[in-house]
């Protein structure tokens, strides 16, 4: 007995050893020395770097880009969770896997597809809408587009097993207590889903704010124009001098620590995640 | 007349869940939908309740046509196997919930629900979430829930199906107390006859989608129009081509009347009962007729264990001429002696 405990005591430190290293080598120390970098020379260039107009309307962008984007995939992903989960119909498992399409896919060819539709010069979508007055490829719509495209699935992944979980009988009820569909959906079926949304929001937000490969291709990158916080990051990053170092390090370290501080709400949601049922 | 179903049929595809029910359901009155599972009598409930849509028929509600109406028009409180609790809201707002999307007056709300929960037991808990509570708990809240909107009809499916076997008992004894106070048109849907028996003031028995009988606990008891029916309400024998109830045999050590003599094959004693197999002379195919009778009888006729016997019907008795082949006949006795119905599943 004793020696079958001994073994077991030693497979769980050799795994949390090992599941500890490999976080360490592959998360933990890349973000420390992205810190370490930022304030290498202390905090006043930091400040500085925050202080330049690129910096500050790159974040200006990335923000209002990842808030339509969630804005968005939150309404279209609670709608297509219901659809998916309530309703059966033709097409309906292809619908469930085309949603995993987006994580599926390299944000790269995300972006050349949505230039294909919706440039001007290439799709005739693209062209009506230019000549309506719209310009969505190498302006913001576009951004807006590529990041909803790629975080789609967010959402949805973690609204529709909930939605399966609570079944329909809770609504009926409601229905049969005299609530219409919307008081029914306002009432009963959004506060079921709340933290499992929420969930999928936050995600969805720091994966928004990070997106680079599909925006690098619509946005075309323009200071003070389509630059997001990271293609910032990149054009300072492959630029020399100390200066656009400081400010690809310090756009990085804001973009690293929205995203912990993202993740750290999160999981401090999802105790009562697990008991409110 | 408070419900009234005319001409009602639905098919789930091919599976006919109902063929033509015409059904009346009185003011006030305690009605079971009594039949086994896949039988059509959950599915008779929610078109009463519009939770489901009749593909042919119609429902009038008090006199007002209900068959086009949507289910949160109806005014009709239903009450589900499964509780149907709202998890995110505590007792109280689970019990208030129809009167808030009704929009009345916070104080009066507060009144009703304050007066519901006193009439369901629940005061103390007004403040827990359903999943603080037990199963008979929930299922007493969700009743409250149903009555709070004052509905037209109360509909139960199947309501205490997912409660152990005493809580159920308990229950069932107090919804009967309930109705007497409360008086709402109810109907429920089991498939337990002792449940319908016990409680019911009308019982309607589905099977198949078919009402096989309506009337009164004691007129389905003594007098069942079908087969089905007397086999579905308690347990049966086969005897000279009948169906009757086991308690209904006489049996005596001698020959008397035209009684059919046989042999006591087993000797089985439950409690205060007595159960006999009795294997009938020159019918050795035949399945053993069932005698039941009390321990103090058997023990003055002194009956044994392969003693020759002779049985007959006693006057009166209900018996149903067997008609078709497979009638439920021996070998449901066992499940019909130990309180649950033959269940044959045709879904």
């Amino acid at each position: 007995m004793r020696e079958a405990a001994a073994s077991q005591t030693a497979t769980r430190w050799v795994l949390r050893v090992l599941v500890v290293g490999y976080l360490f080598l592959l998360v933990i120390w890349p973000v420390v020395l992205v810190a370490r970098e930022t304030f290498a020379d202390g905090l006043a260039p930091v400040i500085d770097a925050l202080r330049q107009p690129e910096v500050i309307f790159a974040f200006q962008l990335t923000l209002s880009a990842a808030f339509w984007a969630v804005v968005i995939n939150t309404i279209f992903g609670v709608g297509i969770s219901l659809l998916l989960v309530r309703y059966t119909f033709p097409g309906r498992r292809t619908l469930n896997a085309l949603v995993d399409l987006p994580l599926a896919v390299s944000p790269i060819v995300v972006g050349l597809s949505l230039v294909l539709v919706y440039s001007g010069r290439t799709g005739w979508l693209g062209g009506s809408l230019e000549q309506a007055g719209l310009q969505i490829i190498y302006a913001p719509p576009g951004i807006i587009l590529a990041t909803a495209f790629v975080s789609m699935p967010l959402v949805i992944r973690e609204v529709m097993p909930v939605l399966q979980e609570i079944g329909t009988e809770q609504e009926q009820a409601a229905r049969s207590l005299g609530a219409s569909a919307l008081q029914t959906f306002a009432r009963i079926t959004l506060p079921a889903i709340r933290w499992a949304l929420l969930y999928g929001v936050v995600l969805s937000l720091a994966r928004s704010l990070g997106e680079f490969g599909a925006v690098k291709i619509v946005s075309g990158g323009v200071a003070m124009r389509t630059q997001t916080a990271t293609l910032l990051v990149e054009e300072r990053y492959q630029q020399f001098g100390v200066e656009n170092s400081i400010i690809a390090y310090t756009a990085a370290f804001i973009l690293a620590l929205i995203a912990v501080v993202a993740l750290v709400v999160v999981s401090s949601f999802q105790p009562q995640k697990g008991t409110r049922r | 007349m408070s419900i009234k179903i005319t001409g009602v049929g639905k098919k789930f595809g091919d599976f006919t869940a109902l063929a033509d029910i015409d059904l009346d359901i009185a003011t006030g009155e305690l009605t079971a939908l009594l039949g086994p599972s896949g039988g059509g009598k959950s599915t008779l409930l929610r078109i009463i309740a519009g939770l489901e849509v009749a593909d042919v028929g119609s429902v009038e509600i008090e006199g007002v046509d209900a068959t086009s109406l949507p289910a949160q028009k109806r005014n009709v409180g239903f009450v589900f196997q499964h509780y149907a609790a709202f998890r995110h809201l505590n007792v109280a707002g689970n019990v208030g919930f129809g009167l808030k999307i009704r929009k009345r007056p916070r104080r009066e709300i507060k009144a009703r629900v304050a007066e519901l929960l006193e009439l369901v037991h629940l005061s103390q808990f007004a403040d827990r979430l359903p999943a603080q509570l037990s199963g008979g708990q929930r299922q007493r809240m969700a009743l409250a829930r149903a009555l709070a909107i004052e509905p037209t009809v109360l509909l139960l499916d199947e309501p205490f199906g997912a409660l152990d076997a005493n809580v159920r008992k308990e229950l069932r004894a107090w919804l009967r107390r309930l109705h007497d106070e409360v008086h709402v048109t109810t109907v429920f849907v089991t498939h337990d006859q002792e449940e319908a028996l016990e409680v019911a003031d009308q019982i309607v028995v589905i099977n198949q989608g078919r009402i096989e009988q309506i009337g009164p606990p004691h007129e389905l008891y003594d007098h069942p129009a079908s087969e089905f029916v007397m086999s579905f309400l308690g347990p049966v024998t086969t005897l000279d081509g009948h169906l009757v109830r086991p308690h209904d045999l006489e049996i005596e050590t001698h020959p008397f009347s035209d009684a059919s003599a046989g042999r006591i094959e087993r000797f089985n004693r439950v409690g205060f009962e007595v159960r006999l197999d009795v294997r009938l002379i020159g019918d050795d195919t035949a399945p053993p007729v069932l005698v039941t009778l009390t321990r103090a009888d058997a023990t003055a006729k002194g009956l044994e264990t392969g003693m020759p016997v002779w049985i007959t019907p006693v006057a009166g008795a209900s018996q149903v001429r067997i008609t078709t082949a497979a009638t439920p006949g021996a070998e449901n006795l066992d499940l019909s002696a130990a309180n649950s119905a033959p269940q044959p599943t045709f879904t």
